[in-house]
């Protein structure tokens, strides 16, 4: 997409001179080195002989699907999962730690997806946490922020405040400050879990940008991440794990893109390229009547008023960068928030949709992006979660029986290919794209006539992503409309027929897709609206530019 | 490692401190500077009404009759700081008191009674913290437990008024002592209790802003599981702070015990609920994270204050001073839900 390719083109060719480099240097002792690490839960093996090897000044890429064993090796390795057997040396000598502090202070550091640093304290308090300088009167604030200051410049970040609230800043600037903590610890080896998955295009090359800078300081980098163009972008090396156990480690410029996507699944990859293809149609030539249109609607502070409408077994794509109102618009579609201006007609009837319930009345569903927060209830089973919006819909005096219950999460837990498809465990201890395809399964029992999806395919491996969209394709293939919102613009653009292009907060265009439709389409259209104004200025990859988005999440 | 290819450097930005950052109103700061200002509020309103509160006397005994309350809600705003709640301060008091006044009357060393006292605190403090942090209970259930357990205990050692000797060193705590003589019996005085209760204030707000134990204290309040995951001592220091509470409860005891010189089981009945309210109005968030130790103090004389008030009114049923701590917390909690709303919107 627009100047990320050019970039990662760039970058690739960066890589591929330091591999060499890397080659030359073979002699160099990895400073960690996993052998035949097992890990056995009770019933499962979490990991089966597994190894890692982590050089200083290099980026490392953990590659497989959710359930592969990437978060499980990480744990092994930081001390926080006992291994049952193998071997960890940390700089040469065995090492097993006793849990995240431990590991730390070995100079291994850990920074996770949900960003784990504490929003009632100022970014300079993050940094310097546990690290603060003491003089002979108690913690030195002033040197301590100085310090935290020189954190932060040293991963080019010198513009930001250390005593500005951690909360006014965006969740990708809050995640480079958890690493700059990671570095005030002196951390040799910096773990990424996942911390690509909630930030867009910018915010990703503000990242790599650090990550770099830390790579050539001598830093050993564990990178996990699910997107194949980030991984090509920025590691040196990659290690495959499918369902806990090892199946290679390679050089990142040895292994091509469908090679590894087959390493991982263990699948062709062919069967994923075709998904979609034949998704180019425009429903409204049929002559229908939508089933869902809207005429300015909007709501103070969150969208100006828009137009919008659905066609019956059509997938309309809401795309534009995070923050520019695409969750809202799904939110005021489905009655989540209260519109406060526009006309709804669903069905042909004029219709008020102010709350959830109205919409589930009107036949809308509405997936959140939020899964963990908003989506599952994690302490309840799969099938629990599976029947919760139907039950929800009959209301609590008519419980569904034993039998109903049954017949549905045999229904969906089979076509939606959950795994595992036990019904009755905590649906908590399930992978994120199982618990995706159950919450889908959650709306479909409601037999939905507009689908409304915020985000379903975020942070899940590619075998469920492609899993979900072809479930999606069908849907609409059986006449359901649904609205798809997804920030990977290549997705949206696959799966939809149009394209609604939000940016700050209002409807900037509307694509049909067909064969030139490309994501650079959407890109160019977000670029060059407002162009004189900071449009294009979003593009460019400076961490300024990455504190302009806002913390929206 | 030992690289010589020429990277792309990170695009330098100019450097523009975030001066108007630093100049935005604070809001974690708001409900304490709010709590000031209802304060002096207060004087100057009683000033104005009945007269003679703006004088040495009336702020000397306001000092003199809350130094326990004090104390008691510097405890409770570190339990409240990490998110938990301590029910069992008011209860600790009576047990301890009780053991105090039955050991000092049995001709018990005053300073190993004192010493004494203020274990029984920790003692309950640490069963709370145990109960909380290895045995996974709410802190609403554990000090539920404990407040039980020591008012039991405190019932069994007597039912009726124990009466410490007019003549035992530890009333020594409560002399008055002059520091300036004013005209008539205008003076202003203090009492060794008042100067515990000062050395408690000033080094809970040392530890609280100038150790890293204190810094672990608001990262948990802000997020446990994110203090866990950034490796601070989370396990220690939950369990330090219920020990403080509880120790700070006994110390409230002696305090307590020497000014009135009575025990009995019934003392402190609700106590724990005026120390959480003097924390509330203070401006720490019930969620924890957010507060400051002076605005417990501030919280407390609100509410010693208000006594005084209503007391000096004569028209307000003293049975209705319930009704008005309820409302200035509801006001306080009110204007809370409204900063945390304004933060999540930034």
């Amino acid at each position: 997409m627009g100047s990320r390719v050019g970039e990662s083109t760039r970058l690739k060719d960066e890589a591929g001179r330091r591999q060499n480099e890397q080659a030359d240097m073979a002699a160099t002792e990895p400073i960690v080195e996993m052998t035949d690490i097992s890990i056995e839960f009770p019933g499962v093996k979490a990991l089966q002989n597994v190894q890692l090897r982590l050089y200083p000044g290099e980026v490392h890429t953990l590659m497989g699907e959710n359930g592969a064993g990437k978060s499980t090796l990480i744990k092994a390795l930081t001390g926080v999962y006992k291994i049952d057997s193998g071997s960890i040396l940390v700089s040469g000598g065995p090492r097993q730690f006793s849990g995240t502090a431990d590991a730390q202070s070995a100079g291994i550091s850990t920074v996770y997806q949900e960003v784990n640093l504490c929003d009632n304290l100022t970014v300079g308090e993050n940094v310097m946490l546990g690290n603060e300088i003491r003089g002979a009167f108690g913690i030195n604030w002033k040197k301590t922020h100085q310090a935290a200051h020189e954190a932060l410049v040293g991963l080019g970040l010198g513009d930001l405040d250390p005593h500005q609230p951690l909360s006014s800043i965006s969740l990708a600037l809050q995640q480079l400050v958890a690493i700059s903590r990671a570095m005030v610890a002196k951390s040799k080896v910096l773990i990424l879990d996942e911390p690509t998955s909630s930030l867009d295009a910018n915010e990703v090359e503000g990242l790599f940008t650090v990550m770099r800078r830390l790579r050539d300081q001598g830093v050993a980098i564990l990178f996990v991440s699910h997107f194949l163009d980030q991984v090509y972008a920025i590691s040196d090396r990659l290690t495959v794990l499918r369902n806990g156990e090892f199946v290679g480690e390679h050089l990142t410029r040895d292994l091509g893109r469908s090679q590894l996507i087959s390493l991982m699944i263990g699948k062709d990859f062919e069967t994923l390229a075709s998904l979609g293809s034949n998704r180019r149609r425009d429903a409204r030539e049929s002559g229908e009547q939508p089933f869902y249109s809207a005429t300015d609607l909007g709501r103070k502070g969150s969208i100006e008023p828009v137009d919008i409408a659905v066609y019956p077994g059509e997938v309309v794509g809401l795309a534009g960068l995070l923050g520019s109102g695409r969750t809202e618009l799904g939110r005021l579609m489905y009655g989540a928030d209260r519109p406060d201006s526009g006309e709804v007609t669903i069905g042909g009837k004029n219709t008020e949709v102010h709350s959830p319930v109205a919409g589930l009345a009107t036949k809308i569903a509405f997936s959140t992006e939020n899964r963990r927060d908003e989506g599952i209830v994690g302490d309840l089973t799969v099938r629990e979660n599976l029947i919760l919006a139907v039950q929800a819909r009959r209301g609590w005096a008519r419980p569904l029986s034993k039998r109903e219950q049954k017949e549905l999460c045999d229904k969906y837990l089979v076509e939606l290919n959950v795994r595992p498809s036990d019904p009755e465990r905590p649906i908590r201890n399930l992978s994120g794209g199982n618990q995706q395809k159950v919450l889908l399964g959650r709306w479909l029992a409601t037999k939905p006539q507009l689908l409304i999806l915020d985000e379903p395919t975020r942070g899940i491996d590619i075998g469920a992503k492609a899993e979900i969209q072809e479930a999606i394709a069908t849907l609409a293939e059986e006449g359901m409309s649904v609205v798809f919102i997804s920030s990977e613009l290549e997705e949206v653009v696959r799966l939809s027929e149009r394209i609604v292009v939000l940016k700050d907060h209002r409807k900037i265009g509307e694509i049909i897709n067909g064969p030139d439709i490309t994501a650079d389409t959407i890109v160019d259209l977000i670029a060059s609206d407002g162009a004189e104004t900071q449009g294009v200025d979003a593009f460019e990859p400076e961490p300024a530019a990455l504190a302009t988005e806002g913390s929206t999440n | 490692m030992t690289s010589v290819i020429e990277r792309p450097s990170a695009p330098q930005s100019p450097h523009t401190p975030s001066l108007v950052n630093r100049l935005k109103p604070n809001l974690e700061t708001l409900p304490t500077l709010a709590a000031i200002v209802i304060f002096v509020g207060m004087i100057i309103y009683g000033e104005i009404a009945y007269g003679r509160i703006l004088q040495f006397s009336t702020l000397s005994n306001l000092f003199i009759n809350n130094a326990y309350l004090i104390i008691l809600a510097v405890g409770l705003t570190f339990v409240i700081l990490t998110g938990g709640v301590d029910l069992s301060v008011g209860a600790i008091i009576a047990i301890s008191s009780l053991v105090g006044v039955m050991l000092a009357n049995a001709g018990w060393n005053p300073f190993v009674v004192i010493v004494l006292m203020i274990l029984i605190g920790s003692v309950f403090g640490a069963a709370s913290g145990i109960l909380i942090q290895y045995f996974n209970v709410q802190p609403f259930i554990a000090t539920l437990a404990m407040m039980f357990l020591a008012r039991g205990l405190a019932s069994m050692l007597s039912t009726t008024p124990e009466r410490l000797a007019d003549e035992s060193p530890i009333r020594a705590l409560s002399t008055e002592i002059k520091v300036i003589d004013g005209p008539k019996i205008n003076d202003l005085v203090t009492t060794p209790n008042v100067v515990i209760a000062a050395v408690v204030v000033i080094v809970a707000f040392y530890v609280l802003h100038k150790t890293r134990f204190g810094r672990t204290v608001y990262a948990i309040g802000g997020s446990e599981q994110s203090a866990t995951l950034m490796g601070l001592p989370v396990v220690r220091t939950k369990l330090a702070i219920y020990i403080i509470s509880g120790t700070l409860a006994g110390l409230a005891a002696v305090v307590y015990t020497s000014k009135l010189g009575i025990a009995q089981n019934i003392t402190g009945v609700g106590w724990e609920l005026d120390a959480i309210a003097a924390v509330i109005i203070g401006g720490t968030l019930l969620t924890g994270g957010a507060g400051f130790v002076l605005g417990s103090v501030i919280g407390a004389l609100v509410l010693g204050l208000m006594n005084v008030l209503i007391t000096r009114d004569g028209s307000i049923p003293p049975e209705a001073t319930t009704i008005i701590t309820g409302a200035i917390l509801l006001v306080f909690v009110l204007l809370q839900r409204l900063v945390v709303s304004r933060k999540r919107k930034t």
